[in-house]
């Protein structure tokens, strides 16, 4: 691992106004907005795969669709390769253009992600067209056909003039990693990619990111809601609560000596695949309250089995607690 | 194995007629028991029948689907031989169902109060004021407080309306809980919730809970007994630890490894390589047979019975050794 | 490439296979195309034309006569063959009705595309413009722009002023229609997908959005049609029409002006009536068998059953 990052977030915010009604603009009511990611900061090395685990409505996702420009953030800075990303290209920024080719998303859904009026060779050489690459009929098959049999689609000619229906989910998800590896990208950013698929397939989705990743040092962002997946996948984890991140570490750390009440929650509800292993169980009453208006102190207080006084009142900061890892929980300041 | 069986399921086989004028044999000779006060998980990947299965039970099958052999046992009655009059009594009173996605089924024009009670009142089981309080029970009984009785399903999370669907099934105090794919589209904290919940609601009614999942963790942490379907035939029928713990069906083997453990991370996953068979084309030996690892020649030919491997413990593959099945 | 052509043979192949199982939709097929090769093939299916005149042996016109061997539909209150006045008429009605058709269709669904996928200032721009043109009464406000447009003596024919008028005004609904579309389409994730890769607007829009918006744009066009031919029979029939190339409303209007009813001449007004609702109805019956087989929505219900039975997805089944 070279020490400079790939991408680095530095306390990257995205608000999403909620509209007001005219009454509500009448009244002068303030401007409420949906907080979706509130201060994340995070460094990618190169090669180096980051989950980025929590629950629905953490922010997780609007992180992802942050990176890749899908949404304008609020504050802070994206840097990628040390350049900040900007809507065009300079001396110390990156165009989103130009950020877009060497980085892609995977999306969750493989059944809405595919254009279901193109075929799937339109589709894998889409990124090639758009990027004015490739431009001879024979260079742009030769790449769909590598990136379809990189990503286990053999023989590749078998699925060129094939739509999107034809195919079943596990190769609709095929067809969107192929999609994404033929521009060669350094970073991927996949969005729960196999969370759609049926369990026998997941498995080979999995083995194939990690493959790709392996033999192309593929920076990955891996978004996921399950934390058995990032055990098998991740070298750090980052769990996120409430729009921030609570605790981030190497992924042996933080699922072995998890230290934020949070990650120690989720932690004892992931489903084990044994009976005898069934365990005394954290669960959380109630749910993830709405992002408009968080909680004061430590956005995870209400919740909290082991929250005291204080935390009502103050907003924890990151405890370093080894080189690689940390927690934002008052009990770890003290 | 000494108590009667609440449900007897024997030879459960159904047929779909599809668009094209194919038949789909979308069960084909399901059998298993639901024991009274516990919890049996119908477990397989999309096309497996799982669904088909409880759809079948409640004799709620789609008009292009009809059961083509088999009996349902409920007590000493046999469901399949009831008429639709005779069986409208059973349903809901003796066997209701959580559907699938049915937390976004709710209508949203309407209280959540309202629709409980219409449940009720549909059975003619009370009259209003009663119904009226049995609501409120109901409610407090899912963990929704009663004040909320009164919001539309909107006002209500995820975790909340199926909480309100479980109330629902409920309603007439069934003797079984069929809950198709109940935690599936919820977070895992709030699975955790509905499971737990399921399980208080099992240990305070006595309740036999049926549930469908595709979700082997599910299974493990509130089944007792497993039934693992695979292209609409059973493959593998026993306790959730032998399965667990000694699967003996080449699928079942791989379903499990490839399932990561968060306790025990491995280096690689084990990967069922192809999908699962198409219902109109099936293969005609063992539906497993394309995609298996351990496969021999007979494996195409031949359809596996249905092995007793150990007592209680039932798996179709020929390579095992057994007794085969004979169900009472 | 031939990959693409063997995939278009596939494609329209289905097509034929899901078509041909709906009956109405081939009436309305046949209605239309019948209308369409009577127009192309005019001067074979009769030996005279518009203007020709029929005379008896003495050279004396023969008006209002009634349907006989020379004349299939008999003749007019000048001589004129009504057959022959019917099917060339069908030239004038099918061309003033397809070119005005597709006029608006086009105006409607790029205004609708536009204000969809651009939202915003522009969306309301758009559709306050959209709300003002429907609400003003269109027969009365199109008689009024082709009256005055031909007052103006432009070098235009009747029946450009007729097209683009009818074009041009009638593209309300469409747009409406191809913007909520629009707006559902750009949501949907394949969309975001192209954004991450780095697609511009135009790219976007002609690979992603109106390949899904063609199905609702060609039935759309085929239903408008029906409408663009009867208000352009409406408008000829007012006497807006061209009097020099007669339309079926134009044949109607000389019917009508001409004491065609009080002579009992039913030969005169009948056909051209017939042929009208003819095409119109053509294009309803295969328009609506359209809609049904590429909104997905109007299709499911092939799926209810019995009541108390509910549908299984195909997810399941595997079907």
């Amino acid at each position: 691992m070279t020490p400079n990052p790939i991408l680095e977030a530095r306390e990257l915010h995205t608000y999403f106004p909620v509209p007001q009604s005219l009454f509500e603009a009448l009244m002068r009511r303030p401007h409420l907005s949906v907080k979706a990611v509130d201060g994340v900061s995070f460094a990618l090395m190169r090669g180096e795969t980051l989950a980025i685990v929590g629950e629905s409505g953490c922010g997780k996702t609007t992180i992802a669709r942050t990176l890749i420009g899908l949404e304008a953030k609020t504050k802070g800075e994206i840097l990628f390769d040390g350049k900040e990303v900007a809507l065009r290209d300079g001396q110390t920024a990156i165009g989103l253009q130009h950020l877009r080719q060497r980085a892609q998303m995977i999306f969750q859904d493989p059944y809405e992600s595919l254009n279901p009026r193109a075929t799937i060779f339109d589709i894998v050489a889409e990124p090639l067209v758009v990027h004015g690459l490739a431009k001879s009929e024979r260079e742009r098959t030769a790449a769909v056909a590598t990136a379809l049999e990189d990503a286990g689609l053999r023989p590749a000619e078998h699925y060129f003039m094939r739509y999107p229906y034809e195919l079943s989910g596990g190769q609709r998800q095929r067809v969107v990693i192929a999609s994404a590896l033929v521009l060669q990208p350094e970073l991927l950013i996949a969005d729960e990619p196999v969370s759609m698929l049926d369990v026998s397939i997941r498995a080979e989705i999995l083995n194939l990111l990690r493959d790709l990743r392996q033999k192309r040092g593929i920076s990955v962002i891996f978004i996921t809601h399950d934390l058995s997946t990032v055990a098998y996948f991740a070298d750090r984890i980052a769990v996120m609560y409430l729009g921030r991140i609570v605790e981030i570490g190497l992924t042996r750390e933080v699922l072995r000596d998890p230290q934020h009440p949070y990650t120690k929650a989720l932690l004892s509800v992931a489903p084990a695949p044994n009976p005898r292993l069934r365990r005394k169980r954290v669960i959380l009453q109630g749910e993830t309250p709405n992002p408009i208006n968080l909680p004061n102190g430590c956005r995870f207080h209400p919740r909290c089995p082991v929250a005291f006084d204080q935390c009502k009142i103050k907003d924890p900061q990151p405890t370093v607690l080894s080189k690689t890892h940390q927690a934002a929980c008052l009990l770890l300041e003290k | 194995m000494n108590e009667k069986p609440l449900l007897r399921v024997r030879g459960l086989t159904t047929e779909f007629a599809t668009s094209e004028g194919a038949v789909a044999r979308a069960l084909e000779d399901v059998s298993f028991d639901v024991l009274p006060g516990k919890t049996v998980g119908l477990v397989g990947e999309s096309g497996s029948g799982k669904t088909t299965t409880l759809m079948a039970l409640m004799r709620l099958l789609p008009a292009s689907g009809r059961i083509t052999k088999g009996k349902v046992w409920f007590n000493d009655t046999n469901l399949l031989a009831l008429s639709e009059h005779e069986m409208r009594d059973y349903r809901w009173k003796s066997m209701a169902i959580v559907f699938q996605g049915a937390m976004n089924a709710l209508n949203p024009v309407m209280k959540v109060g309202d629709q409980i009670r219409e449940a009720i009142l549909l059975h003619d089981l009370m009259d209003r004021s009663a119904a009226e309080k049995r609501v409120r029970d109901l409610l407090e009984m899912v963990g929704i407080a009663p004040a909320r009785r009164d919001q539309y399903p909107h006002q209500y999370s995820g975790g909340m309306r199926q909480r309100a669907m479980i109330a629902m099934a409920l309603a007439c105090a069934p003797d079984i809980l069929f809950a198709d794919e109940p935690t599936t589209a919820l977070d895992v904290m709030i699975q955790a919730q509905i499971l737990q919940l399921l399980k208080e609601i099992q240990k305070a009614l006595g309740l036999a809970v049926v549930i469908v999942t595709h979700d082997l963790g599910v299974v493990a942490e509130v089944c007792d007994e497993v039934v693992v379907l695979y292209g609409g035939k059973v493959a593998e029928y026993g306790s959730v630890d032998r399965i667990y713990n000694h699967a003996q069906h080449p699928y079942t083997q791989r379903l499990l490894e490839s399932f990561p453990d968060i306790n025990n991370p491995s280096e690689t996953l084990a990967s069922i390589p192809g999908t699962p068979p198409r219902l109109t084309q099936l293969p005609p030996g063992c539906r497993f047979e394309p995609r298996c690892h351990v496969k021999i020649n007979r494996c195409a030919e031949v359809s596996p019975p249905l092995l007793e491997v150990e007592p209680g413990h039932y798996v179709a593959c020929i390579l095992r050794e057994g007794k085969e099945a004979n169900f009472q | 490439m031939s990959d693409h052509w063997k995939l278009f043979l596939r494609n329209l192949n289905e097509f034929w296979k899901a078509f041909r199982r709906n009956k109405l939709g081939l009436v309305g097929g046949f209605l239309i195309l019948t209308a369409l090769l009577a127009a192309i093939f005019a001067p074979a299916l009769t030996p005279h034309s518009a203007v020709d005149i029929m005379r008896d042996s003495n050279g004396r016109a023969l008006t209002f006569a009634s349907p006989a061997m020379h004349s299939p539909l008999g003749t007019d209150d000048a001589g004129h063959d009504v057959w022959a006045l019917l099917i060339y008429g069908a030239r004038i009605s099918l061309m003033v009705g397809f070119l005005a058709g597709f006029i608006s269709m086009f105006v409607g669904s790029s205004l609708g595309i536009i204000a969809g996928y651009f939202g915003g200032a522009v969306d309301t721009l758009v559709m306050r413009v959209t709300d003002i043109l429907m609400v003003i009464p269109d027969l009365p406000l199109m008689l009024v722009l082709v009256a005055t447009i031909r007052q103006m003596d432009l070098k235009v024919s009747p029946l450009s002023v007729l097209i683009l008028v009818i074009g041009l005004l009638y593209w309300t609904s469409a747009a409406r229609l191809i913007r909520s579309q629009t707006l559902t389409i750009k949501e949907r994730q394949f969309v975001a997908r192209a954004r991450a890769i780095g697609a511009g607007h135009w790219h976007i829009v002609r690979k992603h959005i109106l390949p899904q918006l063609m199905p609702l744009i060609v039935t759309n066009t085929v239903l408008i049609l029906s409408t663009a031919i009867l208000i352009e029979s409406g408008l000829a029939f007012l006497g807006l029409g061209d009097p020099t190339q007669p339309s079926w409303g134009t044949m109607l209007n000389f019917a009508f002006s001409r004491s065609a009813i009080s002579n009992g001449a039913w030969w005169f007004y009948l056909p051209p009536g017939i042929a009208i609702l003819w095409v119109s109805l053509g294009c309803i019956l295969l328009g609506n068998v359209l809609e049904e087989m590429m909104n997905p929505r109007l299709a499911a219900h092939y799926l209810e059953g019995d009541k108390g039975m509910i549908a299984i997805t195909d997810k399941e089944t595997g079907l």
